[in-house]
Parts: C-alpha cells; structure tokens; sequence
C-alpha cells in the first residue's frame, strides 16, 4: 500500500482524516490553553505575594 | 514577618494538598496518553483489517466510540462532584466539576462531529434527528450551559450552586443517550461492543479501541488536573486580595 493509497483510504480520507485532524487539532489546543492558564495564574499569584510581603516590610520598619 | 499572609487557608487544606500531586500526575498521564494513542492509531490502521461492509470508513469507530464514552463519562462524573459540592460545600469538588465541563464539551463535541463524518459515507446523511443523536447534542448544550451559568453569574458561590443544579437535573440525559439505540428505532446502530452474543468485531479492532480509550481517559486525566490547578491559583489569588483590602481597612 502506496502512500497516496493510505491517505485516500479507499474513498473515504476526507471522512477519516477530517475526523482525527479535527481531534488532534482541538486536544492541542485545549492542552496547550490550559497549560497557559496555569502559568498566567502562577505568575500573577507570585507577583501578588511579592508585593503584598513588600508592602508588609515597609510597614514594620515604620 | 514572614511570607505567610493572614488569609483562610485551612478553607484551601485539600486544594494544597491536590496542587502538587496533580503536578506530578499530569506530565505521567499526558505522556501516557500520546504512547497509547500511537499504539492505538497503529493497530487502528495497519493492523486491524478493512471492514468488508463499510469499507476504510469504519475506522473512525476508533476515535468516535471513545469520544462518545468520554462525553458521557465525563458528565456522570461532573454531576457526581456538583452533588458533593452542592450538598457538603466541599470547595475541591467545585473546582472538579468547573474543570471537567470543558474537556466534556470538547469530547461532546468530537462525538458528534465524527458521528457527521462516519455517518455521511455511510448512512448517506451528515446529520439526521433521531433518538440517539438529538440527545448527544442536548448533551453538548447541558455542558456549554453548566459553563454559561457558571461564568454568568458574578457572585460565585451562587453561580457555582446554579450551575450544579442543571448540571444534577441533566443527568437523566445520559441513560436516555446511552439505551436510546434499544428504545427507539434509531438510524445509529445499536453497540457493537456487547458481550452476550461475542463481540462484533475482530480482535484487533476491540484492541485499537479500547487503547484509544484509555488514551482519551489519560488526555482528560491530564488536562482536568491542570485546569484545576490554574482554578485553584485563580480562586487564592482573589482570596488574597480580599484579605490585602480587609486588612488596609482594618489599619
């Protein structure tokens, strides 16, 4: 079986291939969304502490 | 003075204990997932022999069966931590179902687009309103509508427990899809996973899909924890500011 062949899939490539490309597609997608989401809310929530520690220090050298 | 801010964190005891776990599991069962799904699509397309009746076409079976158990699982799932969440206000299993919805709705979705592809070569039709199908997609709209309310509603605990009612309430939705083949006459074929008369279907077959299932358990597996993780971070980050503007009045 020729490459050609394997992705005509008797016919049927544009059923077969529209159906996997559509899934690997959207699970990279959410898989990456996600991972950002994480980094975005870790970040942010590092910056908060720091600022808010800093806040507090200035606060007792007072 | 330490690092430690004066904010309830007894409230978060299981979401820290949760964070580093789901840290280590989510890189094992995403990596888990890529190996099956590959072992999976190669018994799936080289290995498991051309269907004599439907052709290539059939192999989309490998993708849609899983997608279809996934977006039902997920919801049986999703419904079962709106309870704990909705009856012992357990805060973890909020963030639960608030994570699984999305990859639910994804899985929905894939079911339903796969079902269009495989159904047009064929029935002859992408689409069609039986049993089956109509109650796939009300499937899809109880998930996009457990999300809807969630983020529509601004107070959060309120929108949390709106949500999780229609959530509980659309459970009787997955028994209708599941038994719709046997009690409806529906064009969708009835399982042809079934044990009493033998599978219908090689072995090699069986074993693509069943590996492609655990691919799709090990994708969400990963994907939910670390939603949840972000939620987690998100949700402190707003209980720290709260603490930060009730101690500036309080001074």
């Amino acid at each position: 079986m020729g490459i050609g062949e394997f992705f005509h899939m008797g016919g049927h490539g544009f059923y077969i291939w529209g159906s996997y490309g559509t899934a690997l597609f959207l699970m990279i997608v959410e898989a990456t969304w996600v991972a950002k989401r994480r980094n975005k809310a870790k970040k942010e929530l590092e910056r908060m502490e720091a600022e808010f520690a800093r806040v507090d220090n200035q606060g007792m050298n007072r | 003075m330490s690092m430690t801010r004066r904010i309830p964190w007894m409230k978060y005891a299981s979401a820290s204990s949760f964070y580093p776990l789901a840290n280590r599991l989510v890189p094992i069962f995403m990596g888990l997932a890529i190996v099956l799904a590959v072992i999976g699509l190669y018994v799936g397309f080289f290995v498991a022999p051309i269907d004599y009746q439907q052709g290539n076409s059939y192999r989309i079976m490998f993708l849609h069966v899983p997608a279809a158990w996934m977006s039902m699982f997920i919801y049986l799932l999703l419904a079962v931590y709106a309870i704990i969440s909705l009856v012992w206000r357990v805060k973890m299993a909020d963030i639960m179902a608030y994570s699984l919805a999305p990859t639910g709705a994804m899985f929905t979705f894939l079911a339903l687009l796969t079902g269009a592809l495989w159904g047009r070569p064929t029935w002859g039709t992408y689409w069609i309103w039986d049993a089956r199908l109509t109650s796939e997609l009300l499937l899809l709209f109880l998930y996009l509508g457990y999300m809807g309310l969630y983020s529509a509603i601004p107070d959060r605990q309120r929108a949390s427990r709106a949500a999780s009612f229609l959530a509980i309430v659309g459970v009787v939705n997955v028994p209708i899809i599941y038994f719709s083949v046997v009690w409806w006459n529906t064009l969708h074929q009835g399982s042809s996973f079934s044990v009493s008369d033998g599978a219908s279907m090689t072995s090699d077959m069986l074993s693509a899909l069943l590996l492609m299932t655990f691919a799709c358990w090990a994708y969400a597996i990963a994907v939910v924890l670390r939603r949840a993780q972000a939620v987690i971070l998100e949700r402190k980050k707003v209980a720290l500011w709260a603490s930060q503007i009730s101690r500036k009045k309080e001074s």
